[in-house]
């Protein structure tokens, strides 16, 4: 399962070499799958619902312009609870009402786009937004998981095409 | 309060919290079995109780980094190591970097390299097999990702074997992991 999803999310044949490769780091690949049930379907999701979870990751893959990646969050977070009230927002460019989501989502584009960028009064302005240390820990993970997923499969792709 | 650290150094840092860590004596179950697998201190740096808040994440992310970081057979710990200061560099994450340029340095018995992309960041000019390692890390890191088949190709070139090349990626990427949360969670002060 784990190393189809990268796999798949890679585009990888079913006869590539790579799939071998990846074989070989069979406890990375698990690893990776575990992290990303741990960010995504936590069972402990804090203020942050498998549902705004999934949407934070379909807003990350269309901003990192990876179709493939954003059609896969997608799927998920269309069959999430509570998903028809905020599809509007599956566009990054569209920012919530909400004080609380609003200050969520600004976060995350930052940590998706330009982290170098952060600072101390960026975790401030979401404090004063409402959210716990714990909600800012947890949305750290999963930005943070979504980039190493998207560039794990874009240097598969890589790999790929050069063979 | 002592200023925090903005540039590059191999030294020794200390890790300034932006969030209040999880008390010890607070702790959930599922935060102690979370920090247990932690490498064995004594004490729990502040940075691994902040992370404590969401155990789920890093109870398996630890064993991720370092099953990336420290595997076998692969990449040699000198390029996986550079790996991950080239995606350092392009997240700016300072005491990522001091760290792991300390241990590029330790693993390679060099300093030039490290010196070099302190001094030129993105621009540095590296010996042909250090600089198709870092750019294809760096290139990897950026937002968003850049890398491309050249750059593959030019891995092959130097030498570098799929599994090698695997290892860079992995290296490269679980970096910006770690660099999203070490640099926007906390800062960098000197140590002591």
């Amino acid at each position: 399962m784990t190393m189809d999803l990268i796999a798949s999310l890679a585009g990888l044949a079913a006869d590539s070499p790579l799939r071998a490769l990846l074989a070989r780091r069979e406890d990375i690949m698990d690893l990776t799958e575990k992290s990303r049930q741990a960010v995504l379907t936590p069972a402990d999701p804090g203020g942050l619902s498998h549902t705004v979870r999934a949407l934070i990751a379909v807003r990350a893959a269309e901003r990192l312009g990876d179709p493939v990646l954003r059609d896969h969050y997608f799927d998920q977070f269309s069959h999430g609870e509570g998903a028809y009230d905020l599809a509007d927002l599956v566009d990054p460019a569209r920012r919530p009402d909400d004080p609380w989501l609003g200050a969520v989502f600004d976060h995350a584009d930052r940590l998706t786009r330009q982290p170098r960028t952060a600072r101390q009064s960026d975790i401030e302005t979401l404090q004063r937004a409402g959210v716990s240390d714990a909600d800012i820990v947890r949305l750290a993970e999963l930005a943070a998981f979504l980039g190493y997923q998207a560039r794990l499969i874009s240097g598969l792709r890589l790999m790929e095409a050069a063979q | 309060m002592k200023p925090a650290v903005h540039h590059y150094t191999t030294d020794v840092l200390d890790w300034r919290p932006f969030v209040t860590p999880v008390k010890l004596e607070e702790a959930t179950p599922a935060q102690r079995e979370a920090l247990k697998i932690t490498p064995a201190n004594k004490k729990i740096s502040d940075y691994v109780l902040v992370l404590a808040h969401d155990p789920e994440s890093l109870l398996h992310r630890s064993p991720l980094f370092n099953a990336i970081m420290y595997g076998r057979d692969g990449l040699d710990r000198g390029g996986r190591e550079l790996g991950a200061i080239g995606s350092s560099i392009v997240n700016r994450c300072v005491y990522c970097i001091a760290v792991h340029a300390r241990h590029y340095n330790q693993a390679t018995k060099t300093t030039a390299v490290v010196e070099e992309i302190f001094a030129k960041e993105l621009d540095a000019t590296l010996p042909d097999r250090e600089q198709s390692i870092f750019d294809f890390s760096s290139k990897l890191s950026a937002f968003p990702p850049a890398a491309s088949a050249d750059d593959v190709a030019r891995l092959r070139d130097k030498g570098l074997t799929p599994l090698e090349t695997l290892d860079l990626i992995l290296s490269a990427a679980i970096f910006g992991w770690a660099n999203r949360l070490m640099h926007t969670l906390g800062e960098p002060i000197p140590a002591g």
